[in-house]
């Protein structure tokens, strides 16, 4: 049972704890004033990273060896330099895109020792020493259809999703924004577009079915049953039975199909939660009334969960990195951008508000 | 030729960069010659491609640096590099 929480915020890391009564209070905080985008725990929960984005400073990442008692700084992941002369322009914009790593958007462990690590512009890094030094993922990075990614929410396109098969950390998938699903069976050596099913509707009909295309926003992959992907996309909730080669579109799901956080349970590949928002352009939830919806069954049904979240009107976004189910698959946390955290200790019939007065939050996670 | 090399006190709980004396014929020379001393600084001011961040704004005798991206902007004998945190990007 884990009764602690990892909250990065646009003004520093937090650390959760549940306290006696099943009070969940803030117990630590670090980096107070600096946006950490991006935070890990690593298996055993003494060696922990936080992703800092100095703004002025560029990005830094932080190691704890002591379970965050004490933070040293260790390597970023950092491009390599741009050939002379190269040619590397966002196509929808036509201005350079930066060799050089603008904000850390998520990391994953892989193999034992081994460090996953999405960044804007759309890279990956690899890091085989616990995070003393970080390798470009050249192979994907040099992929021509790489230049054909685009931002999303942000100016230039972005890796938020590292999905690494627990049977095997050589097979590794990611989703980026925008660029669709992206996968490789040798580390990152070659790398293989998939995703077909999925649908871009905000593109000319033509293009709608384009792998390439997608505006994927997040990507989650069932611990347990490992093919099993459920995705949250810019215009739908799409699900995945063969590790993302084909996905099917689940319609009508109430209130809303559009957001950015989705989370599975850990074992049991059919239950998946997200939080909703109204649509692209009114990115708060429907009718501002803040619920999380739950399916148990697939996405063949889903339960609009609501109790205990405010009954006043609501206006919070919670971003792609900001719901976490715990490693038991029982307890679940949400934070938004108005800086609100709540926990469910029953897989999300019932919530308790943690915080209504956070800094915007950027990512939440449990530390099992 | 000693360059005065000064860093604005907002880095200072970052990094541990007091004022300074270093040689060099320009801004690029001296940043260098003080980044083999202080290898950690040279992350917190040039972007992954050596450019001066975007963020960064970096005077030699309170005028502008003209060359953000080569920094070649001249300094001799008794000039001042001051690097400060740009109003932008907070």
């Amino acid at each position: 049972m884990s009764d602690r929480l990892l909250v990065g915020t646009r003004k520093g890391l937090f650390r959760i704890e549940r306290g006696e009564g099943g009070r969940w209070m803030i117990a630590k905080s670090w980096f107070l004033g600096d946006p950490v985008s991006a935070v890990l725990v690593e298996p055993g929960g003494s060696r922990l990273h936080a992703a800092l984005d100095l703004g002025h400073f560029g990005v830094k990442m932080q190691r704890s060896e002591d379970g965050g008692e004490t933070w040293s700084q260790t390597a970023s992941p950092t491009f390599p330099p741009k050939p002379e002369g190269l040619e590397d322009k966002d196509p929808m914009r036509g201005v350079d895109v930066p060799w050089s790593t603008q904000l850390i958007w998520t990391l994953e462990c892989g193999a034992p020792g081994e460090l996953w690590c999405g960044v804007i512009p759309g890279a990956l890094f690899r890091s085989t020493d616990g995070g003393e030094s970080w390798q470009l993922s050249r192979a994907l990075w040099d992929e021509p259809r790489r230049k054909l990614w685009m931002g999303g929410g942000y100016d230039f396109s972005g890796i938020h999703s590292i999905l690494v098969d627990p049977r095997d950390p050589l097979h590794v998938t990611v989703g980026v924004s925008t660029g669709g699903v992206w996968t490789t069976r040798d580390a990152g050596v070659s790398w293989e577009l998939i995703g077909s099913g999925l649908r871009a509707e905000y593109l000319p009909e033509a293009m709608a079915g384009d792998p390439l295309a997608q505006d994927v926003h997040r990507i989650v992959q069932c611990a347990a049953h490992p093919d099993r992907l459920w995705m949250q996309h810019h215009n739908g909730i799409f699900l995945s039975d063969d590790g993302g080669a084909i996905w099917r579109e689940l319609s009508d799901v109430p209130p809303s199909s559009f957001g950015f956080a989705v989370a599975v349970h850990p074992t049991d590949p059919d239950t998946a939660w997200f939080v909703p928002a109204t649509k692209d352009e009114k990115r708060f939830p429907v009718d501002a009334h803040l619920v999380v919806t739950r399916t148990r069954d697939g996405g063949a049904h889903f339960e609009v969960l609501d109790r205990g979240l405010p009954t006043e009107p609501a206006y919070d976004l919670v971003y792609r990195h900001a719901l976490d189910c715990s490693g038991d698959g029982r307890r679940l946390a949400f934070g938004s951008t108005t800086g609100s955290l709540w926990a469910s200790e029953d897989q999300g019939d019932s919530w308790t508000t943690i915080s209504r007065h956070l800094p915007p939050i950027l990512c939440v996670r449990f530390e099992d | 030729m000693a360059t005065t090399l000064r860093f604005t006190p907002n880095l200072y709980r970052h990094l541990d960069c007091p004022d300074t004396c270093v040689a060099g014929a320009t801004v690029r020379e001296v940043l260098d010659a003080y980044f083999q001393a202080n290898p950690r600084a040279r992350g917190f001011l040039l972007d992954d491609q050596g450019a001066a961040r975007k963020h960064v704004a970096i005077f030699v005798n309170e005028t502008l640096i003209r060359d953000r991206t080569g920094l070649s902007d001249p300094v001799g004998e008794g000039d001042e590099i001051f690097v400060a945190q740009a109003l932008s990007g907070g």
